[in-house]
């Protein structure tokens, strides 16, 4: 379709400058992908999806400045966790900062080194999924990172990893504007658990793709950093094939506007998908979850599970769906949006959808808002419990249902002594 | 005795077989009334809609409304939102206007009335005697209930019952184009006010080409002696109908009212684009139900009415209170969204719909809720039934402005599939700008209960009645609010709209 000239040139204007296409698999994928964004236009507040969260920094030619934050009221996101570390600085790879990439049941090549040989199992995932994901919604920030993005990593786990891989993104500059690409296959009957944390970049533009085989196993738990300035827009695509198991969680602490994208298929008969999320805002804090689950195949289960925090003007958007096509029956697919508004002046924007083709499914799907509740408060205080402590122990209560979603206790404790740490620090 | 064979196999007997075949696809209204009509010319211009402005012997300000809209129509793009598939419509291919030829000279009283017409709303059931009752509706203990009746046919109103009755009370009830001439200043006053003629494209097209509609003027304090009701019949083909309704109820004041729609079989799909405002002051409570049982098409997606409807009542008083009311089982296509204002404080605006799609139809319907004032309350209770190869959504809005502080919101949303062909979709868009407020949203979907039809089986019931049966337990808290007429008739309806829907 052809796009209105002035979306044409602010196309024109974001990918000036950015790397070309290339040579090899992944030129072509990249190519691949440059005609498909020409096509779709970079997202605006009139698209559907956009409605409640402004894309205009995530799209504009300038990158707004995000203060470095320095911190050493709160140890780095999972340091007490055995992990092999991987290091990005303002989006690139830094091998010297990072361990040594070896670990027993998993590959990991840089897309840098990996994309200039002629064959590799990630072109068949590179874009792939990204592609898969646009349609009936158009993501084209994602193929935006598909066409131009030169850093990430490919990783491929063919057994079950010895301990979790920790992507950490540092980040040095107040202008840098990152794009990363993973595509990670978890083949069939391995279990790989990924961590993510760091705010990447002051614009970080991410996609992740994720390829879970018959019987393979995905853990995913990510801690989006607390620099209050960042922007990042990250998607997840995910195709989870029959007996898999792909499980994400992530903790949204600060950061000015964070738009995370999950389009999850699945693929198999009895597969599994969980994505869940805490959000924790104060003040000038604007946090998307959009989420796409797609149940393609017969007894599958999802869960999506995201619960936020807001207070002083802060706002959460939730958009979630849940598609059952023809012919996945026994569909079991739930969905729960919650937020607690911790004072009058922040705003919670909902729109669970269901699209359903298939009757004997279960489904439902429920959202929620409001205040701390009061009488709860009053019982605890009633019992001696001083009311800030009070408070903590509600929300803390409230976010327990996403932090459940994450199987590993230790990473588990990690998330819930952040949660802790923020309350205690956004007191009053 | 190979069929013999099947029945025991399938516990199903020759009788229920026989039923459920010469039940499939019936439509009980699909009936025309041979009568000389007036047309328009077909199509849209500007000619059109001073034509119809002439034929209603409009004042020259209501005229320049209908051209302002008509000329701001043509500048918008039909909404292509909604989860609904339907070959483009030509707008150019309708008739605008279509009058009985005996209604040319308005009858000074229903007794000069078209005998014809009169036989038509007599077969569909609407008592335009005065005095008399709904049919099948026994009377209540210690007098008859009354109920009033403006019957509307094609693009005009054939009459009105109870008109001096009402007149007592200083309720005000007739045809639009009569308000327009008799009583100016609350048309003037209120038209528009609610739904603007900016409003989107189908209310926009209805501001210009409206040709008939009922009025209703509740004076402050006064609780309307009997319920109102509107009935729809679109008889002519080719033929748009574009009513207009404009209920206003003063401060204190009370009012039931009740719309109903029928239309006879053609393969050709008729348009029907309706604007409904009501306008609620200080204290004031209106009901508004709706039975809209427009013909569906045939099994095979021919024909049926395209249905695109603007409700929308304004709670502009502190503690108005509005009910929408609406059992959905016609139409090829439905496009609707009763909505509340709650503008006043401590108002209150509540949904209750039941929406059946079966075979090709597809609906997509729901309400929004707006809430301005403080303290104001809505409920929101959906129910949606899909069977054949039809598409059920609902679509709504709960909105929470930072104003409205300590309000509340309750939404239920409940899909039955019957049948894996069809489809039950939810598209809820929840807004809440201040944390006093609370709002819950809830929706599930499934099947019909394995276990319940089982039961109902052992019990004797064919599939059929007992399919009938649990579908009307999953709708009870809908008709249960609907007035005591109308919930027999949605009953009744909800059985019927799913014939051949199982097996």
């Amino acid at each position: 379709m052809a796009q209105p000239q002035a979306k044409t040139d602010a196309l024109a204007a974001r990918v000036a400058g950015l790397a070309v296409a290339g040579s090899g698999w992944l030129g072509a994928a990249r190519r691949d992908a440059a005609v498909r964004l020409s096509a779709m236009g970079l997202p605006s507040r009139r698209d559907e999806y956009w409605r409640y969260t402004d894309p205009v920094s995530l799209t504009q030619t300038v990158v707004l400045p995000a203060a470095l934050f320095e911190t050493a009221d709160e140890a780095p996101a999972f340091d007490g966790i055995d992990r092999l570390r991987l290091v990005f600085v303002d989006g690139v790879f830094d091998p010297a900062q990072s361990d040594d990439p070896t670990l027993a049941g998993v590959e990991i090549t840089a897309l840098r080194a990996a994309g200039t040989t002629d064959i590799h199992w990630a072109r068949d995932l590179y874009g792939v999924l990204e592609a898969r994901g646009q349609t009936p919604v158009q993501r084209p920030l994602a193929t935006l990172n598909t066409a131009h993005a030169t850093e990430g990593l490919l990783i491929r786990a063919t057994g079950r990893a010895a301990k979790p891989v920790d992507l950490i993104y540092l980040r040095k500059s107040e202008t840098s504007d990152a794009m990363v690409h993973h595509c990670i296959k978890v083949e069939a009957g391995a279990e790989l658990t990924v961590l993510e944390n760091g705010p990447g970049a002051a614009r970080f533009t991410k996609v992740m793709e994720v390829d879970v085989a018959e019987g393979g196993r995905f853990h995913h738990v990510r801690v989006q950093g607390r620099d209050a300035e960042r922007r990042a827009a990250t998607h997840l695509f995910a195709r989870v094939g029959a007996n898999a198991l792909f499980k994400s969680f992530t903790l949204t602490a600060n950061g000015r506007l964070t738009r995370n994208d999950a389009v999850i298929e699945l693929a198999g008969h009895d597969g599994v998908a969980h994505v869940a999320g805490a959000a924790m805002g104060d003040g000038d804090f604007h946090h998307d979850d959009t989420v796409f689950m797609t149940h393609a195949a017969e007894r599958c289960e999802s869960r999506q599970v995201f619960k936020k925090v807001l207070k002083n003007g802060a706002v959460g958007v939730f958009q979630g769906k849940i598609l059952v096509k023809p012919g996945a029956q026994k569909t079991d697919g739930y969905q729960i949006s919650q937020s607690l508004l911790l004072d009058g002046a922040s705003q919670f924007l909902a729109k669970p959808e269901l699209e359903i083709y298939a009757d004997d499914v279960k489904c439902s799907h429920g959202s929620t808002s409001g205040a701390i509740d009061e009488v709860a408060l009053f019982y605890l205080q009633s019992r001696g419990v001083p009311r800030r402590v009070a408070q903590s122990l509600l929300v803390l209560a409230f976010l327990a249902e996403a932090i459940a979603e994450i199987d590993d206790e230790a990473i588990a404790e990690d998330i819930r002594s952040r949660l802790e740490g923020w309350l205690a620090r956004h007191e009053g | 005795m190979k069929a013999v064979e099947t029945e025991v196999r399938d516990g199903v007997d020759r009788e229920t077989i026989e039923t459920v075949e010469a039940m499939s696809g019936k439509y009980k209204y699909g009936w025309e009334t041979e009568i000389e009509m007036d047309y328009a010319p077909k199509g849209l211009s500007e000619d059109i809609v001073r034509l119809i402005s002439s034929k209603n012997e409009e004042p020259e300000w209501m005229l320049d409304w209908r051209l302002a809209a008509y000329r701001r129509w043509v500048q918008l793009q039909e909404p292509d939102w909604a989860m609904l598939n339907y070959p483009a419509i030509d707008y150019q291919d309708q008739f605008y206007y279509a009058k009985p030829k005996s209604m040319a000279v308005k009858p000074k009283s229903l007794d000069e009335v078209d005998p014809k017409l009169l036989a038509t709303y007599a077969k569909l059931g609407i008592p335009l005697k005065e005095q008399a009752l709904l049919a099948g509706v026994e009377a209540p203990e210690g007098g008859e209930r009354q109920v009033a009746v403006d019957a509307v046919f094609d693009s005009v109103s054939v009459g009105t019952t109870f008109k001096a009755e009402l007149a007592k009370a200083g309720v005000i009830f007739c045809s639009i184009s009569e308000a327009i001439r008799e009583h100016p200043e609350l048309v003037k006053k209120y038209l528009g006010t609610v739904v603007p003629p900016s409003d989107n494209f189908f209310a926009t097209l209805n501001c210009a080409v409206f040709s008939d509609g009922s009025f209703v003027y509740i004076p402050p304090g006064t609780r309307c002696p009997m319920e109102l009701s509107t009935y729809f019949r679109i008889n002519a083909e080719n033929t748009g109908q574009f009513e207009r309704t404009l209920i206003i109820c003063d401060e204190g004041a009370y009012v039931s009212y009740l719309e109903g729609c029928t239309a006879p079989k053609r393969d050709t799909y008729q348009l029907h684009a309706a604007v409904v405002e009501i306008v609620i002051l200080k204290d004031a409570e209106v009901k508004y139900s709706t039975v809209q049982n427009w013909y569906p098409g045939d099994e095979n997606g021919v024909g049926g009415i395209y249905n695109f409807v603007t409700k929308r009542a304004d709670c502009r008083g502190d503690r108005a209170k509005v009910m929408w009311t609406q059992v959905e089982t016609g139409s090829a296509i439905t496009w609707k969204y009763p909505s509340c204002i709650l503008r006043g404080d401590d108002s209150q605006g509540e949904f209750y719909s039941i929406a059946i799609t079966n075979n090709a139809q597809q609906a997509d319907t729901g309400t929004k809720m707006i809430h301005l004032g403080k303290r104001t309350k809505s409920r929101i209770v959906s129910k949606g039934i899909s069977a054949g190869r039809a598409q059920n959504t609902y679509r709504g809005l709960v909105s929470m402005h930072p104003r409205a502080v300590d309000s509340r919101n309750y939404t239920q949303c409940d899909s039955l599939l019957i049948g894996d062909k069809c489809g039950a979709h939810t598209v809820p868009y929840i807004e809440v700008k201040n944390n006093s407020s609370r709002v819950e949203h809830e929706a599930t979907t499934s099947k019909v209960d394995e276990d319940q039809l089982f039961y109902c089986r052992s019990r004797g019931m064919d599939e059929e009645e007992a399919v009938a049966l649990v579908v009307n337990g999953f709708c009870k808290e809908v008709l249960q609010a609907l007035p005591m007429e109308f919930a027999m008739e949605a009953q009744a309806l909800v059985a019927i709209s799913l014939e051949g829907s199982v097996g």
